[in-house]
């Protein structure tokens, strides 16, 4: 787009013992631009990092970085950072010769490793804790460290695993604004693995949303969130009202038959279908696009917003509503109005169906 | 909370003191009764003999050239078969630790074989295949139509070299790497993209963390090799002498008592001071380390360079660990008939004579032991060991890393070592000498044997549970106390799965010491319960080449029993093991 390609995966494909990990792996990354691996655990994120880090070898496919291929370049020559999900500090070091480590290895004076490790501490909030025992740390402590360790040489490419996996949800979210702003600030280029949607939002410019070792989608939040290119997708991002149809074409358009009605859809779909209803994109007791009539169930308050289930005969769905809309009371007919364009999205079902049961 | 500093009483509730004081009971009482009784009767012994005071014996010792010769000597030679046994053993260690392959627990059981075999068996293998007439040297005069043999090994320091690599890289490979095992390799991984190559994360990651376990099999290695005796004795001729050698000498040949008793408190004294330096060492390099499964930290060779790695070290630990052993095995079934003045002996036939004449009982002898109940007996000797050395060793160790910091815990831990630095013979002399008369008059008794045999387990047993107790995080232990776990449940439920593989590598050296001790039991057993070392020491030390053939047939048959206890103890893995 604006900026070339800083790393470019093509094609890659890995292998362990008779498993198929990674299946024709291709994207780029621009220089500064900060990309999340999203994907349930064993999709081969991680297995694709080791990959890009130098520490696994692929069967198939390359890497380059900056046009140049990566093949033949050991891990400590490639200038990629690589922090890990838990404690991985050395155990034997203190706070600073952690951090100091990389540096060392580049072979800094003295004198700048300080200076450099002072900067990056005070970066990450830990300034002041140089010579503690990393063990003694808390897990947020010891997490911050290991940020630190791993920016301190500046990489050219800083690959986080999971980063805040490990960690409890308050203390999450803090750790994952401040990595977004630190991130941000130095316009690191980073690739962030992780299996929570959330923090993929929260840090990434794009996703590259995986599945069972092959690129599923790939995209800003906003798209994949507001788009998203399969039930697979759909599921993962938590979007659960979906009902089965079939798909049919009438006057060069396009609708799905399903239990609740027929729903204009706008791919040019044919057959058996799943169709998706966000939560989101209903409105109260409105006149236009798509009418569906229902009771409301249950309503659960979560600040800002309100969490309501509504039954259709046999089908329950949730959706989202502004905490201080008018809504009906728990037992009573509620009735909702879709936008075609924006709420309803239809989906090959078939063989997604199947293997989603896995998951 | 900081586990390493030092503490005082003051700081442990009374509740807690009770248990630290009752888990140290049994394996006090059972070394006060064992081990210093008898070597304070066996010192006092010898001092009584002596007329001049009692420090006269010291003085003279110490002022003597071929003394300080003979220290000199056990030092250096002991330094260097450690620093080779690390060179052979290591990268081994790292083979084990790191990659699963097909045959592995078979190689496993291989390389632990040369542990359990008896110096005189070992010292036969090693004449067997490199001896004036063995089997490099026949095959050497053969293919270059020699009249005389051309490799001189025996009795000469190569061979005595040679021979401690081949007992103690075992200690390497299990100590080793069984801790490396559970380190976590995403380590190594991250000093790799923070810059640093294979070589540079060697020595600033994976050596400091492996610190302690290398430190620990050293040791254990550098005092088998300081109180090396049957290698020496056999393998090295009247030129070499260890301070062992020399005390067997002064008792047995000089009956000089007195003089040996110096030489003895001389070895305790050297072997002690390692021990206290080893136990500082390795609290400064402990670190409380997150122990992950082997599932985790273990990979298939699918690199060629791995396989490469692999095929080159297997082959070269075969070659040394193996070699002597079938060159034993092929001995006890090759018989050699040269002519008397011919130098060049003809082709070997194969024969199993040997083995047929193990159950004839030619001489009518008294004290004739078919070498079937000698198996009975050494692995009923063995299970007993085992019994015992878990029984006293598990307390020892558990209280040891309990509260580590405690001035009884810095006293206790090098005393525990003692037994491994005192000579088989000081040991086997002190029994005789203390354990005859009331209060324990076990002389008759065939447990004795056992009781010794646990005395040099023991401390194989501790050094292989402290390690993984000691790392096990304390945050763990004092998890499982605020779920409500009293301490015995916390340890049978925290620590005892986790210190599960070091449990069964400390059972496994308990089983194969006293499968293999010969000096102590030489002097102790009962004529009518011989060990098996026992009965191949009776074989030979007698003439001809028959008996020789024996002793060659029932060390093939100890090679097997002990390769398959051990594969038997591999085999009996406890529910869960190694996949914390």
């Amino acid at each position: 787009m604006n900026s070339p390609a800083a790393l470019r995966i093509t094609n890659i494909f890995k292998a362990f013992a008779d498993k198929q990990v990674l299946t024709g792996i291709t994207f780029d990354i621009s220089s500064g631009e900060i990309v999340a691996l999203l994907g349930p655990s064993g999709c081969g994120k991680s297995t694709l990092l080791s990959i890009i880090a130098g520490i696994e070898k692929q069967d198939d496919g390359k890497i380059y970085w900056m046009g140049a291929p990566l093949d033949h370049v050991p891990p400590h020559r490639r200038g990629f950072g690589l922090m890990f999900q838990d404690n991985v500090l050395f155990p034997h070091m203190n706070v600073f010769e952690n951090v100091a480590f990389g540096l060392k290895m580049s072979g800094m004076e003295k004198d700048s490793i300080q200076v450099k490790v002072a900067d990056t501490l005070e970066l990450v909030g830990l300034l002041g804790l140089e010579n503690r025992d990393v063990n003694s740390l808390s897990g947020g402590e010891q997490q911050r460290v290991a940020l630190a360790r791993a920016l301190a040489p500046q990489p050219r490419l800083l690959m986080l695993d999971e980063p805040l996996g490990s960690i409890d949800r308050s203390l999450r979210e803090r750790l994952m604004s401040e990595l977004r702003r630190i991130l941000r600030q130095m316009q690191q280029t980073a690739i962030y693995v992780t299996h929570d949607q959330e923090e993929a939002f929260t840090i990434a410019d794009r996703i590259v949303l995986m599945r069972q070792g092959k690129v599923e989608q790939i995209g800003k939040p906003e798209e994949i969130y507001r788009q998203p290119a399969t039930l697979f997708t759909a599921r993962f991002l938590g979007l659960t009202n979906l009902i089965p149809g079939i798909a049919r074409a009438e006057n060069n358009q396009h609708f799905v038959d399903t239990s609740l009605g027929s729903f204009p859809i706008s791919k040019p779909l044919q057959g058996p279908v799943t169709v998706l209803i966000r939560p989101d994109s209903a409105t109260l007791n409105g006149h236009s696009g798509v009418l569906l009539q229902g009771k409301l169930v249950e309503k659960t308050f979560r600040g800002n917003l309100c969490q309501v289930r509504i039954s259709f005969d046999e089908i329950e769905f949730n959706f989202n509503f502004l905490s201080n809309s008018d809504l009906a009371n728990e037992g009573e007919d509620i009735q909702l109005s879709l936008d075609p364009q924006d709420a309803i999205i239809a989906f090959n079902s078939g063989p997604d169906l199947e293997t989603n049961r896995r998951n | 909370m900081n586990q390493l500093s030092r503490i005082s009483w003051k700081e442990i509730s009374f509740r807690q003191s009770i248990t630290f004081g009752l888990l140290w009971l049994l394996p006090l009482v059972f070394l006060g009764i064992f081990y210093f009784f008898p070597l304070g009767s066996i010192l006092k012994t010898s001092f009584e003999r002596g007329d001049s005071g009692i420090a006269a014996p010291f003085f003279e010792a110490i002022q003597s050239e071929s003394v300080r010769q003979v220290l000199w000597f056990t030092i250096w030679q002991a330094a260097l078969s450690t620093l080779l046994t690390l060179a052979i053993g290591l990268p081994g260690a790292y083979l084990l630790a790191r990659y699963e392959f097909r045959g592995k627990s078979l190689f496993q059981a291989l390389s632990t074989v040369p542990f359990v075999i008896p110096t005189v068996v070992v010292a036969a293998a090693f004449y067997a295949l490199l001896g004036p007439r063995g089997w490099l040297n026949l095959a050497a005069m053969r293919i270059f139509g020699l009249n005389a043999a051309p490799i001189h090994l025996t009795n000469t320091i190569y061979a005595i070299l040679l021979a401690h690599i081949f007992y103690n890289t075992t200690i390497v490979l299990r100590m080793v790497g069984d801790f490396w095992s559970h380190i976590d390799p995403r380590l190594n991984q991250a000093a790799r993209t923070l810059g640093a190559n294979r070589t540079e994360t060697f020595f600033k990651v994976t050596l400091p963390l492996i610190g302690p376990a290398i430190t620990a099999a050293a040791l254990l290695v550098f005092i088998f090799d300081f109180t090396s005796f049957g290698v020496i004795l056999i393998l090295g001729g009247p030129h070499f002498a260890t301070l062992e050698v020399e005390i067997y000498y002064q008792t047995i040949s000089l009956f000089n008592l007195p003089l040996a008793a110096v030489l003895s408190l001389l070895q305790l004294g050297c072997t002690l001071a390692m021990t206290i330096i080893y136990t500082r060492l390795s609290r400064k390099l402990t670190r409380p380390l997150q122990l992950r499964s082997r599932r985790f930290t273990q990979k298939r060779l699918t690199t060629w360079r791995s396989r490469l790695f692999a095929g080159v070290v297997i082959i070269t630990l075969m070659v040394i660990l193996i070699t002597p052993l079938l060159a034993l095995a092929m001995r006890s079934f090759a018989r050699f008939e040269p002519e008397r003045g011919e130098r060049v002996v003809e082709s070997p036939g194969f024969t199993v004579d040997f083995y047929r004449e193990l159950s004839i009982n030619r001489r009518s002898s008294l004290f004739y032991v078919p070498p079937t109940t000698a198996i009975g007996i050494s692995l009923a000797y063995a299970a007993v060991t085992v019994i015992l050395a878990l029984a006293i060793g598990i307390p020892a160790a558990w209280a040891l890393t309990r509260h580590s910091g405690l001035s009884l815990n810095r006293f206790l831990d090098p005393v525990l070592m003692l037994p491994l630095g005192t000579s088989a013979v000081t040991l086997g002399l002190g029994f005789i000498i203390a354990l005859n008369r009331p209060p324990f008059d076990l002389r008759a008794s065939p447990i004795l044997v056992p009781i010794a045999h646990t005395l040099v387990a023991f401390p194989f047993v501790v050094r292989s549970l402290t390690p993984a107790l000691r790392s096990i995080q304390p945050r763990l232990r004092q998890a499982a106390a605020t779920l409500g776990a009293s301490p015995g449940h916390v340890f049978r439920n925290v620590d005892l799965p986790l210190i599960g593989r070091a449990l069964i590598v400390a059972a496994t050296f308990a089983f194969t010491i006293s499968l293999g001790e010969f000096g102590a039991t030489a002097l102790i057993s009962r004529p009518e319960y011989p060990t098996i070392p026992l009965v191949i020491y009776r074989f030979i030390s007698q003439p001809g080449a028959i008996n020789y053939g024996q002793a060659m047939a029932l060390s093939t048959i100890l090679m097997v029993v002990a390769a398959g206890g051990l594969i038997a103890i591999e085999r009996l893995r406890i529910a869960d093991v190694g996949e914390f």
